[in-house]
């Protein structure tokens, strides 16, 4: 019964728009963002745009990319999406060498630690692997060709990651569930054994992060979603050892928990979260002995500004943004534009009030300059399309609500539609 | 969040204390079709066994011994267990052992609560140690248990979804087989039982293909108090012997992975 809803929920998408998604190399290498079907790259290092090549023999995406992401050394990009296309990318050369077709839409993907593997999850809550390279040992390479490992029954996972030292798959869902399971040199066997369930969220969770102090280095892992709390896990037990409840605690109206990175190899005591909530983000502060969030500094923007997507390499000095929709229903524009913002004031700084410097930079003063946001934003003077840059917020915020009232409302709109079939009755 | 708590307290109807709030959440994925809610527990500390198995929680335990004496925990697990039987025929065999139906039908569980209740009161101190939840075992199994918590699972007679593209709503899959395999200890034994040999077929490969169990052996079944209810304790066993159906077994352990 619940797996019919889904698939009705799935296939009518009208109106939904796929939001921007920013990746930066974990290296500070290069930039990329998503907009719709679009890939854009910028190279930050040799400070050029950069044109992507495809040697896979497979299609370019067609529709909204859903999933980007580098693996951990930046050997390895993956980008995955509505069009079921998994398109595996070699950054050294920005050349695509993988095309794999997936069964169903992708809606979230990750790159091991190893760069061995990648796995993407797909819409109906099964998780795939890819081998790259020879494949598991023992078995022949098995070519352009995914093997589910694990699923999350009849749900949507939202996001996948790697924990830092590469052991466990972490994948989030819909239903509110973290699964923490032990990812085997086998990958393709399959992902059998599950290591814990960190469960506390009461709404969907969607996104999650690493944090790796120096003295435990296998991390903690952060969490956010659609409570509007940030949890933080001991995730090898699943223990939950604390919960920023940044919805009462900032006194944000409906922040939504669109997205957050961790910076994974940050400093001694203060690393650096984010969330992002309506016109700003929030840096989180996360205290490793006494294993406590707390709000560090809440950045806020214009009213027009609802980031879809941050960005935050190895190195963390800078805080990257985008905001942006795949389409924008109002406006039926064809040209995919996007907004990137960087926030400097993340160097390393034993102290630790290493957030409290930060702020937005000018357009001019960021990595790249202008020649980056020309190629990441599709335009240099996005930022003179007010009425662009109104609707897509707009837009981005109605999708954002969708997701968060989805069920509920379908219980609404059903009395809604009973009522109205009465009106009519009574009309007639 | 819309707040549909007072229809989840109306559903849970077991106890007139008043349900703790962070047991309750929003429904968002239950089916709007039917307009039923059920409290979904958030995580295994969050569910209220008190309420399920009185005589096992003292009321006054928490005062006087500062948790020495562990909370008693559920071992045996029936899922999809309908209207019973299961549970009724363990009860007196494991009087000690917790155990709980899971049921996803509204009715059916308001008719195992009541079946239940009735049995402890005509036979004082017996059937004390088995209780149902309703809920879907598909999607919410690590909500009510913890990691190798269970010593038993049984799957009875579950509803054979034959057609192919409804195969992954079959209960035993590859993938839901490493839930059971989290929540199973070590030795933990999961009991399956068909009258449709195709859907025999399938739990038996799902096992076997998987790596964390594998097959009691015959002998030790023949020894094994409980093989014994597997066809005729539940209502569907009966329905099944009455009409002199063929039966399917596979019967296997929960084992450690190899590493790999
Ligand atoms: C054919 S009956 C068998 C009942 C019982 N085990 C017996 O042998 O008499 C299958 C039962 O599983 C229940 N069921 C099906 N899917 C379920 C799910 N996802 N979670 C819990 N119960 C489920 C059905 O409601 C039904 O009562």
């Amino acid at each position: 019964m619940e797996e019919n809803l889904i698939e009705k929920g799935e296939s009518s998408r009208e109106g939904e728009v796929a939001p921007a998604l920013i990746a930066i190399h974990p290296r500070d290498k290069s930039a990329v963002v998503a907009v719709g079907p679009e890939l854009r790259v910028y190279d930050i290092a040799g400070n050029c745009p950069i044109s992507l090549s495809d040697d896979s023999g497979g299609p370019s995406h067609s529709e909204s990319i859903r999933a980007i992401g580098f693996g951990a050394n930046g050997s390895v990009f993956a980008s995955a999406g509505d069009d079921k296309l998994v398109k595996i990318w070699m950054p050294d050369s920005w050349h695509c060498t993988k095309t794999v077709y997936a069964e169903k839409r992708v809606s979230a993907v990750a790159v091991s630690r190893n760069g061995q593997h990648v796995v993407f999850a797909d819409k109906f809550g099964l998780v795939w692997a890819i081998a790259l390279g020879e494949g598991d040992e023992g078995q022949a390479p098995i070519d352009n060709k995914a093997v589910p490992i694990l699923g999350h029954y009849c749900s949507i996972v939202t996001s996948l990651k790697f924990s830092p030292d590469g052991r466990f798959i972490v994948s989030a869902d819909r239903d509110f569930k973290i699964r923490i399971t032990v990812f085997p040199k086998r990958p393709l066997k399959g992902a059998h054994e599950i290591q814990s369930f960190c469960l506390g969220h009461t709404d969907f969770v969607s996104c999650l992060a690493f944090a790796c102090p120096i003295d435990y280095p296998q991390g903690f892992l952060l969490s956010g979603g659609g409570d509007s709390t940030v949890h933080l896990w001991d995730f090898v037990s699943g223990r939950l050892l604390h919960t920023c409840d940044f919805g009462a605690q900032a006194g944000l109206v409906n922040s939504n928990g669109t997205e957050m990175e961790g910076g994974s190899a940050v400093i001694d005591s203060g690393c650096i979260f984010d969330k992002c909530s309506l016109h700003g983000i929030i840096l989180l502060n996360c205290d490793f002995s006494a294993r406590t969030l707390s709000i560090a500094k809440v950045v806020t923007m214009e009213e027009s500004y609802v980031p879809t997507s941050l960005g935050l390499s190895d190195l963390p000095k800078h805080l990257w943004m985008v905001m942006g929709v795949s389409n924008i229903p109002t406006l039926g524009t064809t040209k995919l534009l996007s907004r990137v913002r960087v926030v400097s004031g993340f160097q390393k700084d034993p102290s630790d009030s290493c957030v409290h410097n930060a702020i937005i930079m000018g357009d001019g003063e960021i990595p790249g300059g202008e020649e980056l946001l020309e190629k990441l934003q599709g335009s240099l003077d996005v930022a003179e399309e007010e009425v662009t840059l109104a609707a897509t917020a707009a837009a981005v915020k109605t999708s954002m609500h969708n997701l968060l009232i989805k069920k509920q409302y379908s219980v609404e709109k059903r009395e809604l539609q009973k009522r109205s079939r009465n009106d009519k009755k009574l009309k007639q | 969040m819309s707040k549909n708590n007072n229809s989840t307290m109306r559903q849970n109807g077991q106890s007139a204390r008043l349900p703790r709030k962070r047991f309750y959440r929003a429904r968002a994925h239950s089916n709007p079709l039917s307009d039923s809610h059920f409290p979904i527990p958030i995580s295994p500390a969050d569910v209220d066994y008190s309420q399920h198995y009185p005589h096992f929680f003292p009321s006054e335990r928490s005062d006087h011994d500062n948790g020495s004496t562990p909370t008693p925990k559920i071992r045996f697990a029936d899922i999809g267990c309908g209207f019973g039987g299961l549970l009724v025929g363990l009860s007196p065999l494991f009087p000690d052992t917790l155990m709980i139906g899971m049921e996803l039908r509204d009715k059916v569980t308001e008719y195992v609560k009541e079946r239940i209740l009735a049995l402890r009161a005509a036979n004082p101190g017996r059937y004390e140690n088995i209780s149902v939840v309703r809920t879907n075992s598909m999607k919410y199994i690590p909500n009510y248990f913890e990691k190798g918590q269970l010593s038993k699972m049984f799957f009875l007679f579950p509803d054979p979804h034959f057609k192919e593209k409804n195969h992954r709503r079959r209960v035993i899959s590859l993938q839901l087989l490493d839930e059971y395999a989290y929540a199973l200890e070590v030795g933990g034994i999961i009991y399956t039982i068909t009258d449709v040999e195709e859907l025999g077929d399938w739990m038996r490969s799902c096992l076997e293909d998987h790596p964390m169990f594998k097959a009691v052996p015959e002998e030790e079944l023949e020894a094994d108090l409980v093989v014994k209810l597997l066809s005729f304790a539940t209502e569907e066993g009966q329905k099944v012997a009455r009409n002199g159906g063929q039966t399917f077994r596979a019967v296997y352990r929960r084992i450690m992975l190899e590493d790999g």
